[in-house]
């Protein structure tokens, strides 16, 4: 089964880039990222900027709004996200608990949806 | 009636023995619960149509297997996701699927994966609860919502979004390695003694006692105990529910109020039980002790042993709430630990002990009717009688169920107008 991870994080708790704990930290993720493709487990994932980069977009009514800023104002916000492909929940929940940022942060689990299947 | 044919009971009989193996076996051909928990259904629906024609079939797990398979190959044949097992299926008889070298064990372990999987962290406490006591233990979506006292189409709607979320996120029944053992049968305790407690304290229902929920826990708790015969927790579990059980006669008056412990009429306890309960406890201890349902049913044996409320071995009691409260510091155990504090030391004692409560770690729990109700008992044995009102006005303010609030409406009118 295929499971996105996404990564929320507080991001005032993360370390400036150029410092040695950043270089640690940094280790940490291609380790990380390594172990998943050498397990045949990853598909994919990316790291995002943060939310003061986002911009959100809506239609309604024909009219389109775009406004500055996340959908959702928070103080955890997504900072990355990997797609995963393992047999069950059991084996997302491991890749999960293994994740740098689930000491800091949270990891939540979602099941990519199959469109494939006809009797879901 | 002379028929050749079977009485529900013979029924009931073979459903209790063989619901969660058929649907252990069928979650392990097709991997899928609310396939297996339907099709078993349809099995058992089957055969009480036609058995009491033409009586209880030699083999009536082969029989029911057969049929509840049958189903799911038919249910299979239209899903493409589940199509591709069906060789694998087909290729094992019934015969061998329930009769082969390893069969026996095998129907353990899917049995075990069954119920681990049930109590899936994933899964939230009430749905854990509920798809226990459909999936392992077979009662109908009905009995359960009844049991709980909620509709049986909120009870519908719980299961179902449970069911899904297993489904949708992929949640495994096919875990019972150590690993999974070891991290999740905490949870499965947890979940059948959520059961018992549910029948034996009911907090929603008019009436304080509900067998019928203490009976399926105990159900689960014996199979759990078959399935894990050298656990001492998963023994110690089972000695609790059998000994505390064995009382319930004496627990509530014909009108369905609570008896106070004190005042029980102990010749209705159920003797034998108490002694099942008591070896089972001795097995489990044998096996490995430490665990907090071990010492729950050590105090709870201590308690059924003795032959009146003034044998009582309070000091041992106390010693063994001690313990328990540095393995399970919950604010129950707490209060517990203060009445036996006071049988011990006296009332004076037994109140210091309750206010030494840390009531953060306690929650809710310091403005429950339990934690009032014993703090007026002691007010009123200190002669701090318009204290001990207060407190059983609080315990009133506090019960959650009727039987409860007229126990306490009865000590309160003891204490405001002593026979004196």
């Amino acid at each position: 089964m295929k499971y996105m991870l996404l990564l929320t994080d507080d991001p005032q708790q993360g370390s400036e880039p150029g410092t040695q704990a950043h270089d640690e930290e940094m280790q940490e993720w291609f380790a990380y990222t390594d172990a998943l493709v050498k397990a045949g487990a990853m598909v994919g994932g990316e790291a995002l900027h943060g939310p003061e980069s986002a911009t959100t977009v809506t239609v309604r009514g024909g009219e389109r709004v775009v406004t500055d800023g996340p959908y959702i104002e928070s103080k955890e916000v997504l900072g990355g996200y990997y797609v995963i492909e393992v047999a069950d929940l059991d084996e997302a929940i491991d890749w999960a608990a293994r994740v740098p940022n689930v000491r800091t942060g949270s990891v939540e689990i979602r099941p990519v949806m199959d469109m494939d299947m006809d009797d879901s | 009636m002379s028929t050749p044919g079977c009485a529900g009971s013979d029924i009931a009989e073979v459903f209790a023995e063989q619901w969660p193996r058929l649907v252990a076996r069928l979650v392990r051909d097709f991997g899928d619960v609310a396939l297996a928990e339907d099709c078993v259904a349809e099995a058992f629906a089957e055969a009480s149509r036609t058995w009491p024609g033409s009586g209880v079939p030699q083999r009536p797990a082969a029989w029911l297997y057969t049929v509840a398979r049958r189903r799911s190959v038919d249910h299979v044949r239209r899903s493409v996701r589940l199509r591709q097992l069906l060789p694998q299926v087909l290729a094992t008889s019934t015969q061998e699927a329930l009769d082969g070298p390893e069969a026996s064990m095998e129907a353990m372990d899917d049995q075990l994966r069954l119920v681990l999987g049930c109590a899936h962290p994933a899964l939230s406490a009430p749905a854990q609860v509920a798809l226990t006591l459909r999936i392992v233990a077979g009662l109908s979506t009905a009995q359960i919502a009844q049991a709980f006292f909620v509709s049986e189409s909120s009870m519908t709607r719980r299961l179902t979004r449970a069911k899904n979320k297993i489904r949708d996120a992929g949640i495994p029944f096919s875990r019972s390695d150590r690993e999974t053992l070891n991290r999740r049968l905490p949870t499965v305790c947890a979940v059948v003694y959520s059961i018992f407690t549910e029948g034996h304290m009911a907090t929603t229902s008019p009436d304080l006692v509900r067998g019928d929920l203490c009976e399926e826990a105990i159900w689960l708790g014996e199979l759990l105990a078959g399935l894990l015969p050298e656990d001492p927790e998963v023994g110690g579990l089972l000695a609790l529910m059998v000994l505390n059980d064995a009382r319930r006669p004496a627990r509530v008056d014909r009108a369905g109020t609570p008896v106070l412990l004190a005042e029980q009429d102990r010749s209705t306890w159920n003797r034998p039980m108490i002694a099942r309960g008591v070896a089972l406890l001795e097995t489990a201890h044998a096996r490995g002790h430490g665990g907090p349902y071990q010492y729950q049913a050590a105090i709870a044996a201590l308690h059924a042993s003795a032959p009146r409320f003034e044998d009582t071995d309070w000091a041992a009691i106390l010693a063994l709430y001690d313990v328990l409260l540095t393995r399970q510091a919950s604010a129950v155990v707490a209060v517990n630990r203060a009445v036996a504090v006071h049988y011990v030391h006296g009332p004076g004692a037994g109140l210091e002990a309750l206010e030494r409560i840390d009531p953060v770690a306690a929650g809710g729990l310091l403005d429950s009717a339990v934690f009032h109700s014993a703090r007026a008992e002691m007010l009123s044995e200190l002669g701090r009688s318009a204290e001990a009102v207060a407190a059983f006005d609080a315990a009133l303010r506090t019960a959650t169920n009727g039987a409860q609030r007229r126990l306490v409406r009865r000590r309160r009118g003891d204490v405001s107008a002593p026979a004196e």
